[in-house]
């Protein structure tokens, strides 16, 4: 086993207000690897994944993600660390003022990346997600498994190492989840690191992955 | 460094049809940063007309020297070549009572006036045309010239100039004061507008920073916003001058012809125009700059 994609120390996040959504997390994932995070809601899963994206930063301990100390990362440097990272959250933050497709293309835009190719990465990534015959529907017409496969093909599309998905199955019927779930296997067998918070039972039982459970904040 | 340009022109035809998807808005504000310009852009062109009229009127630096009643010839051909001898004086004209009396019976209205008179009751008079356009010596010399032997009266033609010059300098005063609280104005205009325009794109700006958008990229576009507002009033303030000029000329002709001077205003050329336009961008990307740099911090994906 080589060093792990993304590491957690000792880590704890406390709000303003004292609430402590995680208490003392260490765990760790090598690259490549499928991991759900489960628990209650309010159990910090929604909060671990945000430490991982430089969305909250941890009140103590260490949190590593391809090397880096996300802790300590510099605001400047935080673009970068996210250009490797696939978010699919649950408030889909879909832009209701644009195609679906041009919905993909913003991680392309933002990057600087041509034109050209990154319409046909967009294109390739709303394929996968089935929606290229919907390509220039604006997205608040889409059905909620429609927006929720835009949101994946929008986390993909820059072909990130790590794959964070918070709740992705949430809302949707079993038929609709269980399409997700299989899609984001199929990210991880070619070689992305999934991490999947989820409460989802059903998708734990199908897949069998390795299952973190955090119970009030702490490692269960 | 093409991909840079690039983002730099989707950033600018973004805000660009942005401002177009909302025309009345931006016509709006357009309109009221303009406004705001004209009332210093307007006196700036008066200044600049005024000036070019005194200058204009002004085209040589005369002084006449009047000489006494009783001044004789001998006397006359002496302060003449006093004069003549005085550096800064380029040259020096007799004009007889007799040939300025002539003169008066060829105006219009004046002969009659002057018909009616028994003898004739103008001096000898010399006109000093000076070397050089300086009020300061044209006023210096005319007390000079007033102290010599057998001179009734010195008039300085350029007095009036000098009077027109100081307005000028007053003017010139209250124009920058305007222009500074305009400006002042303007950049608080953009600073809201572009708060507004902050919080109407909130999702735009998560959604950007969460797939790794820098913040200088997300900064564009409302640097280009604010920009383009101001250029916008700029062109605004322009068109609303020198529609006014070309109404005021038409009533200033009339004037003008009563007087036969010119009068007319000048319109602004395009090397004024355009600083007035960069002037006004500048003032927008600097509203734009302190809104941003107050308020898209903010912003945070949560």
């Amino acid at each position: 086993m080589g060093a792990p994609i993304v590491s957690f120390t000792q880590v704890s996040k406390r709000y303003p207000g004292g609430y402590e959504a995680l208490k003392n997390v260490s765990f760790s994932v090598e690259p490549g690897e499928l991991l759900f995070i489960t628990g209650h809601s309010g159990a910090g899963k929604s909060t671990l994944l945000k430490l991982i994206a430089a969305i909250e930063r941890a009140t103590t301990g260490v949190v590593l993600v391809a090397g880096q100390n996300v802790s300590a990362l510099r605001g400047a440097a935080i673009p970068f660390l996210r250009r490797n990272l696939g978010l699919v959250f649950q408030d889909q933050k879909l832009l209701y003022d644009r195609s679906a497709f041009d919905n993909v293309m913003l991680p392309l835009i933002v990057t600087g990346h041509p034109w050209r190719d990154a319409a046909r990465r967009a294109r390739a990534a709303l394929d996968k997600v089935g929606l290229l015959e919907r390509e220039r529907a604006n997205p608040i017409t889409l059905s909620g498994g429609e927006q929720q496969r835009l949101c994946i093909a929008r986390a993909v599309v820059n072909r990130p190492n790590i794959l964070l998905a918070d709740e992705p199955t949430a809302s949707l019927d079993a038929e609709y989840a269980d399409a997700i779930v299989e899609m984001f296997r199929s990210f991880n067998q070619v070689g992305v690191t999934v991490l999947i918070a989820t409460h989802d039972d059903r998708a734990i039982r199908k897949l069998q992955p390795r299952v973190l459970t955090l119970h009030q904040g702490g490692v269960a | 460094m093409i991909g840079w340009l690039r983002h730099h022109w989707l950033s600018f035809a973004q805000t660009a049809r942005r401002l177009a998807a909302n025309p009345l808005a931006s016509l709006l504000n357009a309109l009221a940063i303009g406004v705001a310009l004209t009332l210093p852009l307007g006196g700036y062109v008066l200044l600049v007309s005024l000036q070019h009229f005194a200058g204009s009127a002004a085209t040589e630096a005369r002084i006449s020297v009047f000489l006494a009643q009783d001044a004789t010839r001998a006397e006359i051909a002496k302060v003449q070549a006093q004069l003549r001898a005085t550096p800064g004086v380029r040259s020096v004209e007799f004009i007889g009572r007799d040939a300025a009396l002539a003169g008066l019976k060829r105006t219009p209205g004046i002969a009659e006036v002057v018909a009616t008179l028994r003898e004739n009751p103008l001096p000898d008079a010399l006109v000093v045309t000076l070397a050089a356009r300086d009020v300061e010596l044209a006023q210096r010399l005319a007390q000079q010239f007033g102290k010599l032997q057998k001179v009734a009266h010195v008039q300085a033609d350029s007095a009036w100039v000098q009077r027109i010059n100081s307005l000028v300098g007053f003017g010139r005063t209250a124009v920058l004061l305007t222009a500074a609280l305009l400006a002042f104005a303007l950049v608080t205009v953009t600073f809201n507008t572009i708060r507004l325009q902050i919080l109407t794109q909130r999702t735009e700006i998560e959604v950007g920073k969460l797939v790794g958008a820098t913040d200088s990229y997300i900064r564009r576009p409302f640097f280009y916003l604010g920009a383009l507002q101001g250029a916008l009033g700029g062109l605004a303030a322009w068109a609303i001058v020198d529609l006014g000029i070309v109404l005021l000329n038409r009533d200033l002709t009339d004037l003008s012809a009563l007087y036969s001077v010119d009068l007319r205003l000048q319109l602004l050329d395009s090397v004024d125009g355009l600083a007035v336009l960069a002037f006004a961008a500048s003032l927008g990307w600097l509203g734009a700059f302190a809104s941003v740099s107050r308020h898209l911090h903010q912003i945070e994906p949560s």
